[in-house]
């Protein structure tokens, strides 16, 4: 009978996981405990069962299943600051390999992360340049910035809405407040109000986002008061359409066929509607100065528009326009940090070059 | 102070997105889930508030001027008012009704069916504009004006032969080609791309942060 029972027990029995490890995860918010293991040797396992106990209790609790390959599991309950430790169960069909219990382990918030560490020191010395070319910038240091035709093209423009007696558009994107082409898309706004201001043309600026709607309408207001024009400020200008993507391209294409602005500025983030906006304002024979970091829309305001602001001189316009020292600075540091990359790259490509030929070499 | 004080506020709140970067601590990630969450709700609660405002007055001025096309300044007003009235008091969907009676037949005017059979389908039917514009995007760009449009027209013309299974019978090479387009010298661009603007969103932030960019406050010193 007791040998029946020996047999039984051995038949009942799959080889156990080994190695049971439990450790905090690093750089996190804590409450996750990382498990790992030794695949058991049987290849009729069919997935492993992780159990938890914590310091003090009798009873060992299933906190959840990983999969035949698996040799790791995020223990994602975890209180912080309670010693658990943990056994492995190898399961197939009827069988089961129970592990040993791995030592304790408690899991802990952490107060920096180390492994943004690279990140950090690359964003610092960005940063520096960038620093240093500002106090460039304040010394009085010439800088020479290329030429953006889609820049230089926004006074012509301005002044053929002018001319022609018809309103400027300015849409300032899809986007909310939080997003810095938003942002830069405003100051663009701002340098553009000061010339309609001077001008005396009609500006027209809808808007999909109240928020981006308040600042837009302070901006412009500003705006106009700074080139001692505050009178010639319309409040009705600036306003807010809709929250719906495409119930506000429905507008300001009515806006565009309506009212035939003479030139439109598609400046900021924009999804889908991009083509809807530009293809129209083409079909209205409007001048178009497009401008986005969207690299997905890029090809479709390049086709459609006439000037278009791509990526990084979006964030260039508002300093290119006001040549104001400081902004200027910032896109001087911008060149120099390119400068950089591109050297890093080039670096890079020709070390790999050199070990892949090296390996070549001795194959 | 009118200009210092939202300075001051983005001066602080910039570095502590900085540390939400750095400090995984529940502290700091609690805060920033409470600005993020709670705080921006609220104000943008109210700005929906001000957006409202905008709408009414915009259309309102039209009505009284009565502007060219101001009969849509009225259904546009009328909508406002139909939609809020359901929204408020007329409930979200059949499972959650309102203190209205918006059941007429079979029909709900709940705010989710109001969504659902008015916004969506008029939606879907804009985006489906985008497939038009896409052909006169295309005459456009296959005139071939200058280099670059060449360029752009030149690649696309191969990318479309490569995905044709007539042409991939005829020139065996021109679907792997029309692949490398796409992977080398088209992906090269982006990132091109992508470092430019990663770098210019770091210099808009640093000069926001550090003030020297005030477009956003209205301008002005």
């Amino acid at each position: 009978m007791a040998l029946s029972c020996i047999v039984a027990l051995l038949l009942c029995t799959l080889p156990p996981p080994g190695g049971v490890a439990a450790r905090d995860v690093p750089n996190d918010a804590g409450g996750k405990i990382a498990v790992t293991w030794t695949r058991s040797p049987d290849g009729s396992v069919i997935n492993y069962r992780v159990l938890r106990q914590a310091e003090g209790a009798t009873e060992w609790d299933t906190i959840g299943m990983a999969g035949r390959l698996a040799s790791r599991y995020f223990d994602e309950g975890a209180g912080n600051g309670t010693p658990y430790r943990y056994k492995v169960l190898a399961e197939a069909d009827t069988l089961q390999g129970e592990s040993e219990p791995s030592g304790y382990a408690k899991a802990a918030p952490q107060w920096f992360n180390t492994g943004r560490i690279p990140s950090i020191i690359g964003t610092a010395l960005i940063l520096v340049i960038f620093l240093y070319t500002f106090q460039q910038a304040r010394r009085g240091a010439k800088m020479f910035i290329r030429r953006i035709a889609g820049l230089d093209a926004v006074e012509e423009a301005l002044g053929r809405a002018t001319e022609m007696g018809r309103p400027t558009l300015y849409v300032p994107g899809l986007s909310t407040i939080d997003d810095v082409a938003t942002i830069a898309s405003l100051n663009i706004l701002g340098e553009v109000a000061k010339k309609t201001a001077k001008f005396g043309t009609p500006l027209i600026v809808p808007n999909r986002d109240p928020i981006v709607y308040t600042v837009a309408r302070e901006v412009v207001k500003e705006s106009y008061a700074s080139v001692g024009r505050p009178d010639a400020f319309n409040p009705d200008s600036v306003f807010f359409l809709t929250d719906q993507q495409f119930a506000y391209a429905a507008a300001v294409d009515g806006i565009m066929l309506r009212e035939k602005p003479a030139t439109n500025f598609l400046i900021g983030m924009f999804w889908a509607e991009s083509l809807i906006l530009a293809e129209t304002g083409a079909i209205s024979g409007a001048v178009q100065i497009a401008g986005t970091d969207a690299v997905s829309q890029l090809p479709f305001f390049i086709t459609a528009c006439d000037y278009t602001l791509i990526g990084e001189e979006l964030y260039a316009a508002s300093a290119y326009i006001s040549r104001e020292p400081l902004r200027l600075g910032a896109i001087k540091g911008q060149d120099y940090n390119k400068l950089i990359i591109l050297a890093l790259i080039l670096g890079g490509t020709l070390l790999a070059l050199a070990v892949d030929i090296r390996i070549t070499d001795i194959l | 102070m009118k200009r210092k004080l939202p300075l001051i506020i983005v001066l602080v709140t910039g570095i502590f997105g900085v540390l939400t970067y750095i400090i995984p601590h529940p502290i700091i990630q609690d805060t920033d889930a409470v600005f993020r969450n709670d705080i921006l709700r609220v104000i943008g609660a109210f700005s929906i508030v001000l957006g409202i405002g905008s709408i009414l007055r915009h259309h309102f001025i039209k009505i009284k001027r009565k502007a060219e096309h101001w009969g849509y300044s009225w259904i546009t007003v009328v909508a406002l008012f139909v939609s809020a009235i359901i929204g408020l008091f007329g409930g979200i969907d059949p499972t959650r009704p309102g203190l209205l009676p918006t059941q007429v037949g079979g029909f709900s005017f709940h705010i989710q069916s109001l969504f659902t059979g008015l916004i969506v389908p008029l939606g879907s039917t804009m985006f489906a504009l985008l497939a038009f514009f896409m052909a006169s995007a295309a005459y456009r760009a296959f005139r071939a004006r200058n280099l670059e449009a060449t360029l752009l027209l030149v690649s696309a013309f191969i990318l479309m032969l490569g995905a044709v299974p007539l042409t991939r019978m005829i020139v065996r090479e021109l679907p792997s080609f029309a692949e490398w387009i796409l992977a080398v010298p088209n992906t090269a661009a982006k990132r091109g791309i992508g470092f430019g603007i990663s770098l210019g969103i770091l210099a808009t932030s640093l000069k926001i942060i550090l003030g020297i960019e005030r477009g956003w406050l209205g301008g002005g010193e």
